[in-house]
């Protein structure tokens, strides 16, 4: 017992510290790059750049995500753990051409 | 001229549905409009104002300001409404008969009057500031002229007012023996509905965890992003894909609201001989 209360720390560590982090950047009203692989169930940290000089909202039905990213600035955002499959998402503010999707395997 | 029109009529419609939803409940109370009015007036400045420190607000809190600050409004607007259902399950009976009587407990009415018009202002404040910034880009972006894009949020916020006025009417006319029971059923799942939008933001901050995720799958019988799933989703928070703790978090509020509209109707109130 005492042995697993040791442990109990480490794997709250681990589990703080295993987090892997994906990058995008936002430029001209896309997202760079438009597709992007994640591990399966597995928590991730997405940070998005919005490299534009107007707002952007990160939004996703699939994933259940939305945070608008201020001109210039990073967002970090937390998805998952994913189960195998795509999951689109777009930018709110500009349909047309901010597309994306994020293919957990 | 299209693309802001259609944002604005969503953003719009969300608080637009919610504010009449909150018109109905209060009818009979003292100033209503009044109150009403306020809560729109504060939400517009605030929305405009958070629209302008948005940046700042999303580095705040090691770039988690967002969800906090949302998860927040979201989690205050369902607690006053928890509260609104309780206050109706005891004054609730002397407003069905005598709307008077219970217009002359000024304090009383001014207190629930103002924890109802600040759900208002909330509601305004989150769709608001989205629908500043969006304006805000397509302007600055130069894509759209200042006249298409003004004519279009115009259109969108014209849409969407009318949409929640709609519903308004619509409650308002049914008969008195139900109207109570669905007012209060109505403010119980924006309730519910809320705090669980509430939770989702703490699992986006990595505050909580999200347990499932997703717990089910529904996309394929009504998907969030299309207009019955919109509308669902801001009046009783339907989730294609919610996440296990926004499922507790639901539950649980609808457990404990009812809960508290029960015990304030057990202790009966002292009624003055008429």
């Amino acid at each position: 017992m005492k042995k697993l209360l040791s442990l109990l720390p480490l794997i709250c560590l681990s589990a703080w510290a295993a987090d892997p982090e994906f990058a995008m950047v936002i430029k001209d009203h896309r997202f760079e790059p438009a597709e992007m692989r994640v591990p399966v169930g597995q928590k991730f940290k997405l940070i998005v750049h919005n490299q534009d000089a107007t707002p952007e909202e990160f939004e996703s039905h699939e994933l259940n995500r939305e945070k608008v990213i201020a001109p210039g600035s990073k967002a970090n955002i937390f998805i998952g753990p994913l189960k195998p499959g795509r999951y689109p998402f777009i930018g709110e503010f500009h349909e047309k051409t901010a597309r994306g999707v994020i293919i957990a395997e | 001229m299209l693309s802001s029109a259609i944002i604005v009529f969503r953003e719009t419609l969300e608080a637009a549905l919610i504010i009449s939803i909150i018109a109905v409940a209060t009818r009979g109370l003292r100033a209503r409009n009044a109150w009403l009015g306020t809560g729109i007036v504060a939400g517009v400045l605030g929305s405009l104002l958070v629209a302008l420190f948005t940046g700042k607000i999303a580095d705040l809190a090691e770039g988690m300001g967002q969800e906090l600050f949302n998860a927040g409004v979201l989690g205050l607007a369902a607690a006053m409404l928890a509260w609104h259902n309780i206050w109706m399950a005891r004054h609730g009976m002397e407003l069905a008969r005598d709307a008077k009587q219970l217009g002359q407990d000024v304090s009383s009415g001014n207190r629930e009057m103002s924890a109802l018009a600040l759900v208002v202002g909330l509601a305004i404040l989150r769709e608001g500031s989205e629908t500043a910034l969006f304006l805000y880009g397509l302007l600055s972006g130069g894509e759209e002229t200042m006249a298409s894009v003004l004519g279009g949020g115009a259109l969108g916020l014209c849409a969407g007012g009318l949409t929640g006025y709609g519903l308004y009417v619509g409650v308002l006319r049914m008969p008195t023996r139900i109207f109570f029971s669905v007012t209060n059923v109505l403010i119980l799942l924006l309730a519910a509905s809320m705090a669980s939008q509430s939770a989702r933001f703490l699992v986006q901050a990595d505050v909580l965890p999200s347990l499932a995720s997703p717990l089910w799958n529904t996309t394929w019988l009504l998907d969030n992003a299309s207009m019955a799933g919109r509308v669902l989703h801001t009046l009783m928070g339907y989730e294609a894909v919610p996440t296990g703790i926004q499922v507790v978090f639901y539950v649980s509020t609808l457990a404990l609201v009812l809960a508290g509209m029960r015990l304030a109707r057990i202790r009966p109130t002292f009624k003055p001989a008429l």
